[in-house]
């Protein structure tokens, strides 16, 4: 399955990144490079072999159900590039 | 020919704990904007998700009392998209591994003949943990949405059905139900305005017998009507365009109550690949017996089984049972009632379906805002099992005890509605009504037996109503008799 | 003053030769002297730097301080410290004040240490020679033609031309130690686990992991004291008792057996750094240790395994910075879409977007089984070897990397080139155990070489003291960039 040049439009889109005819010709000769590296991966035998999500086998530790977190609005909002009655603002959502 | 719909549910129940699934700030409804949008529910640099316990003992109540697998190990998911209410480009949902498998859910379908009803068992697929996005307020901002995320991080249980629903009604039947199953054991409030209980339907329709045909998704249905009326115009749609030739295309849509027509989603338009993959922020939940067994001791009886033993050993009628079952409230009151006049299961019943519901339903308060305790309710249904009043004082004891409260046997007391049980006094006011009334007397002997009703009325009149009229029957045939 | 070790400028401090303020002004001066030249540093703050001294001055003459208060350390610009700009080498960051402190900055807080200042690294920590950094390339202080490393290549340039008296770093796949045995210093990435990533901004998640970076492994103990510890902010935050990492600092090192993977000494190894790493094994012969030939034959496919995981982590962890909430935003656009898009194509840089579309790519329908999962399964079979291996040895050695420093702009169009720089290091991320590097000699060019020391789970204690041993009887360590003058 090798990567085509539709496959990295497709792929910026997915990522939301806006890209040029020309960048895309570049991005896909460095992609299909290192999916020439990935490649060699892919011939080895991995049945019955469990995947590695995590580097530790252990499970999850929860929380106790307590607020802990207070109104820190206008700390947070203060790095926002848009703001209006404590809302963040962004070009008109169609749903 | 013949069409069948099939419905299949997704619900969204915002479970009711007092903090976010993955943050430690508050998921209190109705705050100024982004006021409980902490780091963590902004997706800043750097915070990270640590699961609420709350949230996770109320997915395993919501199994047992479905009667479901619980997964001893599930695990977090992120599902990839980019949206505005949606701070880490991801939502941290579970894909594979729910916390919570297959079960089933019975439910009882009303039909055109009022007041009848089916079973119906209803088979869930999964259920599982996610958190809510934020809100998109498009009003006033000239071209802009703004952004609210304090809903942001709200623990969700994603409640999916298998498509086992053949009607708007049976969809709604199955809702209310889940509604009523999610109060029932406090891991949801129910508050359908403010979106804590969310309905998708997945709406499809074949001829009898075929194979699933292509399902369209109604998203976002926060009202029971809605449900009815989206499902009732899409399947409708759906034929019509089956009927001219067209066909259906897989879509999100959306129902616009105002038209009451449903319409495909702009933004969903383009095909979706969420790229879900494990969450490495989140190791595997682990849910062991012991964790089960201390919440399956937290679980309330549950509206079936208290059905079955109030038709079982209360002997109602399932229909009674089925109406003082449709609330835990209601179930509870009747249940306190009930204490405090044993083996009066049936007269409980008729007052709470009806005087007590029809004051309610007046002054339009549920059964928690019953201004008559049960103790007080209990008290006069005692009374007129036991003969003291009839039933026409004891509605006047219950107009009282609603309006100004009180005891009901003082009332009785004070306001004199005791029925009158003295057998002498009784007698010697129908010897006057007979020696007063030789004519009518003569008649009723002659055979003119109407005539009785007339001496019926004297004599509840001569006793101010207060006779027990059983008894005043009794006295009368007797002395008329001779 | 600057060759000083942590415990001499704790004296230092403690018997009032110098106060907090004077030490914490002597590096400002000398960042403000050599910074322009080496560009380890994306930002300072004296006002800041210099507030915090005041305030360790009083704690210092109080009793009881710690080993560490007073002292000027500098912080990879990856952690996020309250009121300072925290940019993680990305435009997309460039004006981000962060508002909350990591777990690692409150720890140094904690003992009244110094942020001295954000180092340089590599954009969201992707990259292996620091030339990926939005705020430009750092200088290696040993040949300003060539690069530092990455991504934490700013603190090694810092710790190595003394512009700081230590540095934190972080290690996805060996941007610690690879590095550290570029600029000739002591680095290490403890077991996944033991630092908190809470305030760490995030590249791949389940490979992260924070650690120190100074002259020494002594040094590195005692900056491990104060940076390990569980934090229940962060769900990987390991519940363990807090050990002293300096404890076994002087063990003799009698019957350490040292386990030498073939294939890291295979071709691709260059003879100066080969030559090197036998010296120095022949020196832990000397100290007692035994050697044990081993294989790790799985680890060959750490960097394919390395480059769809990390990847498809990544693309996920940075879809956060879309322009809504805080982080750079286009200044103009048609709608949404276009506000997404023109964003982030502006506020990421090269090989931030190439490895996003990787990782996108992977995780998308029809390729995540041949892809992402068969990554997953072999990353297993490397974590296996190594278990394995630890049955026959304590501690396993080899290079750091294939070669000394390269020069700037030598790989930086070549992704893949630039990658198999990472040949030695990966696996240990993939497993999830302890690794370090230490100065083990110089390369036919002058600059330095890195000898890595991979440790059990949990076991850093012992490398620490295996480093340490080979500092007693070396001088590697303490040698400094000639321009330099110290
Ligand atoms: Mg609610
Ligand atoms: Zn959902």
């Amino acid at each position: 399955m090798s990567l085509s040049i539709n496959d990295v439009f497709k792929v910026a889109q997915l990522a939301r990144l806006e890209m040029t005819e020309q960048a895309a010709q570049t991005a896909h000769v460095q992609l299909l490079n290192i999916f020439g590296l990935i490649a060699e991966m892919q011939a080895v035998d991995t049945s019955g072999i469990e995947p590695m999500s995590h580097a530790q086998d252990i499970t999850q530790r929860l929380r106790e159900d307590v607020i802990t977190e207070h109104n820190q609005r206008e700390i947070f909002q203060a790095a926002a590039p848009h703001i209006k009655k404590g809302l963040y603002l962004v070009p008109q959502v169609i749903e | 020919m013949q069409w069948e719909i099939v419905i299949g549910l997704e619900v969204h129940a915002q479970l009711s704990t007092s903090s976010k699934i993955f943050s430690g700030a508050s998921n209190a409804f109705g705050a100024e904007p982004n006021t409980q949008a902490s780091a963590v529910d902004l997706a800043l640099p750097g915070v990270l998700p640590v699961l609420n316990r709350g949230a996770v003992e109320r997915a395993i109540k919501f199994g047992l009392a479905v009667g479901a697998h619980i997964t001893p190990r599930s695990v977090f998911s992120r599902k990839n998209y980019f949206y505005p209410d949606l701070p880490k480009g991801y939502q941290i949902s579970q894909f594979d591994l729910p916390i919570i498998g297959q079960g089933s859910l019975t439910i009882q379908v009303p039909t055109t003949a009022a007041g009848q009803t089916y079973k119906k068992i209803v088979r869930l697929t999964r259920a599982h943990l996610e958190e809510d996005a934020g809100k998109s307020l498009h009003e006033d901002f000239q071209g802009m949405t703004g952004i609210d995320l304090n809903r942001a991080g709200t623990p969700l249980l994603e409640i999916v059905s298998e498509p086992d629903m053949r009607s708007a009604t049976e969809a709604v039947s199955y809702a209310k139900m889940l509604h009523t199953l999610v109060r029932w054991i406090g891991i949801c409030d129910g508050n359908m305005q403010e979106g804590s209980f969310r309905c998708d339907a997945n709406v499809s329709v074949r001829r009898p017998g075929a194979e699933l045909g292509t399902r369209r998704e109604i998203k976002n249905l926060n009202s029971f009507r809605f449900l009815q009326q989206a499902i009732e115009y899409e399947a409708q749609w759906q034929i019509d365009t089956l009927e001219n030739g067209g066909t259906i295309h897989q879509a999100t849509v959306l129902f616009d109550s105002d038209k009451g027509e449903t319409r495909a989603m702009r933004s969903k338009e383009d095909a979706h690949d969420y790229r879900y993959f494990p969450d490495p922020d989140l190791l595997p939940l682990a849910i062991d017996n012991e964790w089960i067994e201390q919440v399956r001791d937290t679980l309330p009886e549950l509206p079936l089984s208290k059905q079955a033993r109030y038709v079982a050993d209360l002997g109602l009628s399932s229909y009674d049972a089925d109406t003082l079952t449709s609330s835990r409230e209601m179930a509870d009151f009747f249940e306190a009632t009930l204490n405090e006049a044993p083996n009066e299961a049936k007269l409980c019943a008729n007052w709470l379906m009806g005087d007590v519901s029809a004051s309610l339903n007046r002054e339009d308060r549920d059964i928690t805002q019953c201004p008559i305790t049960p103790r007080q309710l209990g008290g006069v249904l005692k009374r007129i099992a036991d003969g003291t009043i009839s039933n026409a004082a004891a509605k006047e004891v219950f107009k009282l005890l609603w309006s100004e409260g009180g005891n009901p046997d003082a009332i009785i007391e004070t306001k004199g509605l005791k029925q009158m049980s003295d057998v002498g006094a009784m007698e010697a006011m129908v010897d006057e009504i007979i020696s007063a009334n030789p004519t009518q007397v003569a008649e009723y002997r002659s055979g003119k037996e109407k005539v009785f009703g007339y001496f019926v009325g004297l004599a509840m009149k001569a006793s101010k109503g207060k006779a027990n009229p059983a008894q005043m029957n009794e006295i009368l045939k007797r002395k008329l008799a001779d | 003053m600057f060759k000083s070790s942590l415990l001499q400028l704790g004296a230092a401090l403690r018997s009032k030769k110098i106060s907090s303020v004077e030490l914490t002004q002597l590096y400002l001066d000398r960042i403000a002297e050599h910074n322009s030249k080496l560009n380890a540093y994306i930002t300072v703050n004296e006002e800041m730097s210099l507030m915090q001294a005041r305030a360790a001055d009083v704690q210092l003459a109080q009793s009881t301080t710690h080993a560490l208060t007073g002292i000027p350390i500098a912080q990879k610009d990856i952690f996020c410290a309250k009121d300072w700009r925290t940019t993680c080498g990305s435009k997309m960051l460039s004006n981000f004040i962060a508002p909350y402190d990591a777990h690692v900055i409150e720890q140094f807080n904690r003992v009244g240490a110094i942020n001295l200042g954000k180092t340089n690294m590599d954009e969201f920590a992707m990259g292996s020679s620091n030339e990926t950094s939005y705020f430009g390339t750092v200088k290696n202080p040993w040949n300003l033609d060539a690069v530092p490393g990455g991504s934490s290549g700013g603190s090694a340039a810092a710790v190595s031309a003394s512009l700081c008296a230590a540095a934190t770093g972080t290690d996805t796949g060996g941007s610690i130690r690879q590095p550290a045995a570029l600029c000739g210093i002591s680095g290490m990435k403890p077991t996944y686990g033991v630092v908190s990533r809470y305030g760490m901004i995030a590249f791949a998640s389940s490979l992260d992991q924070a650690g120190p970076m100074a002259h020494s492994a002594e040094d590195l103990a005692l900056l491990l004291n104060v940076m390990a510890g569980f934090d229940e902010r962060d769900s990987t935050s390991l519940q363990r008792e807090t050990e002293d990492y300096t404890r076994d600092l002087n063990k003799p090192l009698i019957g350490l057996r040292i386990g030498l993977p073939k294939e890291f000494f295979a071709e691709g190894l260059s003879n100066d750094v080969a030559q090197a790493i036998e010296a120095s094994i022949s020196e832990y012969k000397k100290l007692g240790a035994s050697v044990v030939d081993i294989s790790l034959p799985s680890s060959r496919l750490s960097i394919p395994v390395y480059y769809v995981l990390a990847p498809a982590e990544a693309s996920s962890n940075l879809s956060r910075y879309d322009g809504v909430r805080y982080g750079y935003r286009a200044p103009e656009y048609t709608n949404l879409a276009d506000m997404y898009q023109k964003s982030r194509a502006q506020g990421f840089g090269e090989e931030v977007k190439r490895r996003i579309m990787i990782g996108a790519y992977v995780l998308s329908h029809g390729y995540y089984d041949a892809y992402y999962l068969q990554a997953q399964k072999i990353r297993r079979l490397i974590a296996q070897d190594f278990v394995e291996a630890f049955k026959q040895c304590d501690v396993i050695m080899g290079p750091t990397t294939p070669t000394t420093a390269f020069n700037l702009g030598e790989k930086k169009d070549t992704p893949v080139q630039m990658y198999l720089s990472d040949i030695y290091t990966i696996a240990v991320n993939l497993a999830g155990l302890p690794g370090m590097s230490i100065p083990a000699g110089f390369g036919g060019n002058g600059l330095p070489i890195g000898l890595q020391i991979i440790g059990n789970y949990f076991d850093e204690a012992r490398m620490l003291n295996v480093a340490h041993q080979y500092q007693q009887v070396t001088d590697w360590h303490t040698r400094t960039p000639q321009y330099l003058k110290v």
